[in-house]
C-alpha cells in the first residue's frame, strides 16, 4: 500500500484484525463482505455455466453423463440465483452505498444487517452440502412431483434457499427502515437518488414475496418427509397449485433482481452523460409500479402447466403492463443521452451494453407472454436465451457497472481503464455470441434442459459454446486487473466521476462514520445544470 | 427524518383495554354460538366476518393503529392485500380447471350463420367464392 | 460522536434522536409482521384451495375437533392480549411491578395454550389423525380426509411455534424488567414484544373458526 492511503484513517483500516471484521457492524465492511461472499458464488456458477456449454458443444457424451448434467444445470441455476444474483447489488453494493447516499452513518439495524451476512452463509453452507452429498437435480425450481421423488437431497438444498430467504428479507427490511427513517436532515423523497429508490421497490417485493418462498419450500419438505397432500399427486394433492406457490415468489423475484440494475443504470447515464436525468419522477415511481405488477403476472411461467384458461389469460393481459413502466424507464435514459456529454468510461460501457441487451431481454419478453406464441416457444432455448438477456444481460451487467462505478469509493484506487475496457468489450461479444445463438436454437425447436440433441443443432451449439469461453476470458481478465488495482492503483481521489451524490463528498475509501461532519445538501442528485463538477473533486456548489 | 413531529405516547385509559377485551370474548361467544345453526353458506361468511371485526379491535386498540402513524396502518393493510391477491388470483385457476375440456372445435361452415339468417338471399353470394376443398378437407393440405 | 443534547445510554450511535430510533424498531417490527402474515398466508392460501375443492370433507373431518378446547384456547390466548397491552401501559405509567405481574400472566396464559394444545394433539395421534402419510384414521367421510389434518396440523403446528417464540421473547423482555432496564421513557422491546404477541392472537383468532367451526 502507498503511503498516502495508508496513512488516512479509513474503514478498511480502522480498526485492524480479522476479528473485527467478523465482528464489523458497518454498513461498508458488511457490504465488503457480501461482496467476497457473493462474487465467490459467481465464480462457481460460473464454473458451472461453463461446464454445461462444455458437455453441449457436441452431441453425446463430451464430458459427463446425463445425471451428472441434470445436477451441473441444477446447481448452476440454484447458485447464480439464491446465491449470486439475488443478494448481488443489494447486499453488497447497496449495503456500501445506501447510506452514504442518504447521508447516514449506517443503516438503520446494523446488527441485524451482520446477522443477514451469517444467515447468507449458514444458508450456503446448505446449499453446498447439497452439492457434495448428492446433487439436486430438479431443476431450481424444484417442481413437484419430480422433486418429492427423486432420491437426490432436495431436502438441504431448499432448506438451504429457505434460510437464505431469511437473509433477504432481512436486508429489505433493513432498507425500508433505513431509508425512512435516516435521510439528511432536508433530504425530501423527490431529492432521493434514483438507485435509492430502486433499492426500496426491490426491499418492498423482497419483504413481501420472500415469505411465500420460505412457506412453499417448508411444504415441500413436509411433503416430502409426511406426504402432506399438497403438492404430489399420489397423495391427492396438486402438481400445479406447486407451481402457483413457487411463481409467487419467484416471478417477483425476477423484478428483486433487475430493479436494482436499474437504479444503477440511471445513476450511471446521469453521471456520465453529464445531464440532469430525464423523467425523476417517470423513473422512480415506474420502479414502484413494476414492483406492483410483479406480484399480478407469476401464471405466465404456466401457460402449459394445465392451468385454467381463465387463469391464463389474466395473466398474459397482466403480463404485458410489464412493458409498460420498463418502457418508461429505457425512454427516460435514452432522452437523457440526448444532447448529452457522454464520457465512455467502464461503467458507462456496461450502462450502454445494459440498455441494448435489457431491450431485446425486455422485448422478447413480450412474445413469451403472449399465450399462443408461448405454447410454441416453451421450454425451448428461446426462453433460456430470454432469461439471461434479461438477468446477465440486464442485471449483471448493471451490477458490472455499479462494480466499476464504486470501485474507487470501495477501496480508494483506480483499475486500469485500459484493461478494464478491453474486459467489457470481450463480456458484451462473449455474451452475445453465447446466448443471441440461443434465441436462434430455439426457435429451431432446441428444447431446455436436454442432455443430448440431433445433429442438426450442432454448429449452433458449439458456436454458443465458444461465446461462453469469450465471456469466461473477460471475467478472467477483470478479475486480474481489479484485484491487481486493490494494492496498486492510483489514488481514486473523493469524487473521480464528477458525481453529485452524497457518497462522492467523502473521502475515498470513507472513514469508518462515513462523513467527518454531517452533509448539508446544497442541491438535488443529478443537478448538473446548476452544479459545475470538475472530476476528482468534490461536488461544489 | 422529515416527519419530525413531537409525537406524545398515548396512553390508553384501562377502560378501553378491557371493554375492548371484553368485545374480543362475546364475539367469540357469538361466533360459536352461530356456528351451531345451519345457514348453509352463510356460515362461512358470519364466521370470517365476526373474525375480521375481531382482529380490527386488536389491531386498532391493543396494536395501536388506531393512534399511531399512518404508515402502520398502511403495511397492515398491504400485507392484507396481498396476501388477498394471492389466494385469489390462484382460485382464478383452482376453481376453474375443467373449462379447458369443456372446449369443442367448431366445424368450419361452408356458408356463413349471417347467410343462414337471411335465407333465401344466400343466392346473392356468388356461388365457387369458397372453395369446396377449404371447407370439407383441410387435411388434404 | 456528539449530538449537542443529552445522550441516553440506549440511544445507538447511527441516530440523532431517541424518538427517530422508537419510531425505526416500530416500522421495522411492522414490516416483520408483514413478513409473517404472508408466511401463513401460503397456509391460508393452502386451506382455501383444499377446503374449496372438498367442502364436504372438511366438514366432515372438522367433527373431530373439540370446539370445546378450542374455544377455551381462544379465551385465554385473548386474555393474554388483553394483560399484554396493560403491560405496557403500566410501563407508559412507569409502574415496574404491575409490568412485571402483567408480563408474568401472559407468560402463564401462553403456557397453559400450549398445555391444552398438546392435549389436543395427543388425542388425536392416539387415533391415529396424522397428517399426510401417516394417517390412520378410519371414520371421516369423503375424499382424502388427511389433507384436512395436514391442515390442522400445519397451520397450528406453525401458530404454536410462535407462541413457544412468543413465550422466549416474553420472558426476554420480563427478565430485563426485572433487571430495571426500562421505564416511561424507554420500553422499546416491551413494545415489540407486545406488537408481535398481538399478531399471534391475531392468527389464532382466524384459525379458530376456520378449523373449528365449519358450519
Amino acid at each position: 500500500m502507498s503511503e498516502n492511503i495508508a496513512l488516512a484513517r479509513n474503514y478498511l483500516n480502522t480498526p485492524r484484525g480479522l476479528k473485527s471484521w467478523l465482528l464489523t457492524l458497518d454498513h461498508k465492511r458488511i457490504g465488503v463482505l457480501y461482496l467476497i461472499a457473493i462474487m465467490a458464488s459467481f465464480f462457481l456458477g460460473g464454473v458451472f455455466a461453463l461446464l454445461i456449454r462444455w458437455e453441449l458443444l457436441n452431441p453425446g457424451r463430451d464430458i459427463m453423463g446425463p445425471d451428472t448434467y441434470n445436477q451441473v444445470f441444477t446447481l448452476h441455476g440454484a447458485i447464480m440465483i439464491f446465491l449470486f444474483i439475488i443478494p448481488s447489488i443489494p447486499a453488497a453494493l447497496g449495503n456500501f452505498v445506501l447510506p452514504q447516499m442518504l447521508g447516514a452513518k449506517d443503516v438503520a439495524f446494523p446488527r441485524l444487517n451482520l446477522a443477514s451476512w451469517y444467515i447468507y452463509l449458514f444458508g450456503a453452507l446448505f446449499a453446498v452440502y447439497s452439492m457434495f452429498s448428492s446433487a439436486v437435480d430438479t431443476g431450481w425450481t424444484f417442481y413437484t412431483p419430480y422433486s418429492t421423488e427423486t432420491t437426490t437431497s432436495v431436502i438441504s438444498m431448499t432448506m438451504g434457499a429457505f434460510i437464505l430467504g431469511f437473509s433477504s428479507i432481512f436486508t429489505g427490511l433493513n432498507f425500508i427502515v433505513t431509508i425512512h427513517k435516516l435521510r439528511a436532515p432536508g433530504m425530501t423523497w423527490r431529492q432521493l437518488p434514483l438507485f435509492v429508490w430502486a433499492l426500496y421497490a426491490t426491499a418492498i417485493i423482497q419483504v413481501l414475496a420472500t415469505p411465500v418462498l420460505g412457506i412453499t419450500l417448508l411444504l415441500l419438505v413436509l411433503e416430502r418427509v409426511f406426504g402432506i397432500g399438497i403438492f404430489d399427486p399420489a397423495m391427492g394433492g396438486d402438481p400445479v397449485l406447486y407451481q402457483h406457490f413457487f411463481w409467487f415468489y419467484s416471478h417477483p423475484a425476477v423484478y428483486i433482481m433487475i430493479l436494482p440494475g436499474m437504479g444503477i443504470i440511471s445513476e450511471l447515464i446521469a453521471v456520465f452523460a453529464h445531464r440532469k436525468i430525464f423523467g425523476y419522477n417517470a423513473i422512480a415511481f415506474s420502479s414502484l409500479a413494476i414492483a406492483f405488477i410483479s406480484f399480478l403476472v407469476w401464471g405466465h411461467h404456466m401457460f402449459v402447466s394445465g392451468q385454467s384458461p381463465l387463469a391464463a389469460m389474466i395473466f398474459s393481459f397482466l403480463t404485458f403492463l410489464v412493458g409498460i413502466p420498463s418502457g418508461i424507464k429505457v425512454f427516460n435514459w435514452l432522452a437523457t443521452l440526448y444532447k448529452g456529454s457522454i464520457s465512455f468510461a467502464t461503467p458507462m460501457l456496461y450502462a450502454l451494453s445494459f440498455l441494448f441487451l435489457f431491450t431485446i431481454g425486455g422485448l422478447t419478453g413480450i412474445f413469451l407472454g403472449a399465450l399462443a406464441t408461448d405454447v410454441h416457444l416453451h421450454d425451448t432455448y428461446f426462453v433460456v436465451a430470454h432469461f439471461h438477456y434479461v438477468m446477465m444481460g440486464g442485471t449483471v451487467m448493471a451490477f458490472l457497472g455499479g462494480i466499476h462505478y464504486w470501485w474507487p469509493k470501495i477501496w480508494g484506487r483506480m483499475y486500469s481503464e485500459f484493461w478494464a475496457k478491453i474486459a467489457a468489450v470481450l463480456v458484451f461479444i462473449g455474451f452475445n455470441v453465447t446466448f443471441f445463438t440461443q434465441f436462434i436454437l430455439g426457435t429451431k425447436g432446441m428444447p431446455r434442459r436436454y442432455y443430448n440433441y440431433l445433429d442438426q443443432y450442432q454448429p449452433l451449439h458449439a458456436f454458443s459454446s465458444i461465446g461462453s469461453w469469450i465471456l469466461g476470458l473477460g471475467f478472467v481478465v477483470m478479475l486480474v486487473y481489479l484485484l491487481h488495482s486493490i494494492y496498486r492503483g492510483r489514488p481514486a481521489g473523493s469524487n473521480p466521476w464528477g458525481a453529485l451524490t452524497l457518497e462522492w463528498t467523502n473521502s475515498s475509501p470513507p472513514p469508518p462514520e462515513n462523513f467527518d461532519e454531517a452533509p448539508v445538501l446544497t442541491h438535488g442528485p443529478y443537478d448538473y445544470d446548476k452544479v459545475l463538477v470538475e472530476e476528482g473533486s468534490p461536488a461544489r456548489a | 427524518m422529515s416527519e419530525h413531529s413531537k409525537s406524545h405516547i398515548h396512553i390508553l385509559p384501562l377502560k378501553t383495554y378491557l371493554s375492548v377485551g371484553a368485545a374480543l370474548l362475546v364475539l367469540t361467544a357469538v361466533t360459536v354460538g352461530v356456528s351451531f345453526i345451519p345457514l348453509g353458506g352463510f356460515n362461512v361468511v358470519v364466521a370470517l366476518s365476526i373474525a375480521s371485526v375481531k382482529a380490527l379491535l386488536v389491531a386498532l386498540f391493543f396494536m395501536h393503529l388506531l393512534y399511531d402513524k399512518k404508515i402502520f396502518m398502511i403495511i397492515f393493510a398491504v400485507a392484507i392485500l396481498f396476501l388477498a391477491l394471492f389466494i385469489t388470483f390462484t382460485m382464478f385457476d383452482t376453481m376453474r380447471r375443467g373449462d379447458i375440456d369443456v372446449m369443442q372445435a367448431a366445424p368450419i361452415e361452408k356458408d356463413a350463420v349471417i347467410y343462414k339468417e337471411r335465407g333465401s338471399d344466400s343466392t346473392a353470394v356468388p356461388s365457387g367464392i369458397i372453395p369446396d376443398s377449404v371447407t370439407t378437407a383441410p387435411e388434404g393440405h | 460522536m456528539t449530538h449537542g443534547k443529552e445522550h441516553p445510554a440506549y440511544l445507538a450511535h447511527h441516530f440523532s434522536e431517541v424518538e427517530q430510533q422508537q419510531e425505526s424498531a416500530k416500522l421495522g417490527m411492522w414490516i416483520f409482521l408483514l413478513t409473517e402474515v404472508l408466511l401463513f398466508g401460503g397456509l391460508f392460501c393452502f386451506y382455501t384451495i383444499y377446503r374449496a375443492w372438498n367442502p364436504d370433507m372438511f366438514y366432515n373431518a372438522h367433527k373431530f375437533l373439540n370446539v370445546e378446547l378450542g374455544a377455551l384456547n381462544t379465551v385465554v390466548l385473548i386474555s393474554s392480549s388483553v394483560t399484554m397491552a396493560l403491560a405496557i401501559r403500566s410501563m407508559q405509567l412507569n409502574d415496574r411491578k404491575k409490568t412485571i405481574w402483567f408480563l408474568v400472566i401472559t407468560l402463564a396464559c401462553a403456557a397453559i395454550f400450549l398445555v391444552v394444545k398438546y392435549f389436543e394433539y395427543s388425542h388425536k395421534f392416539h387415533l391415529g389423525q396424522l397428517p399426510g402419510k401417516f394417517y390412520t384414521f378410519t371414520g371421516v367421510q369423503g375424499n382424502n380426509p388427511h389433507i384436512f389434518f395436514s391442515v390442522y396440523f400445519t397451520m397450528t403446528g406453525l401458530h404454536g411455534i410462535h407462541v413457544l417464540a412468543g413465550m422466549v421473547a416474553i420472558s426476554w423482555v420480563l427478565y430485563r424488567t426485572v433487571k430495571n432496564n426500562f421505564s416511561a421513557q424507554y420500553y422499546t422491546p416491551i413494545e415489540m414484544t407486545g406488537l408481535y404477541w398481538h399478531l399471534v392472537d391475531l392468527i389464532w383468532i382466524f384459525l379458530f373458526p376456520l378449523l373449528y367451526l365449519i358450519g
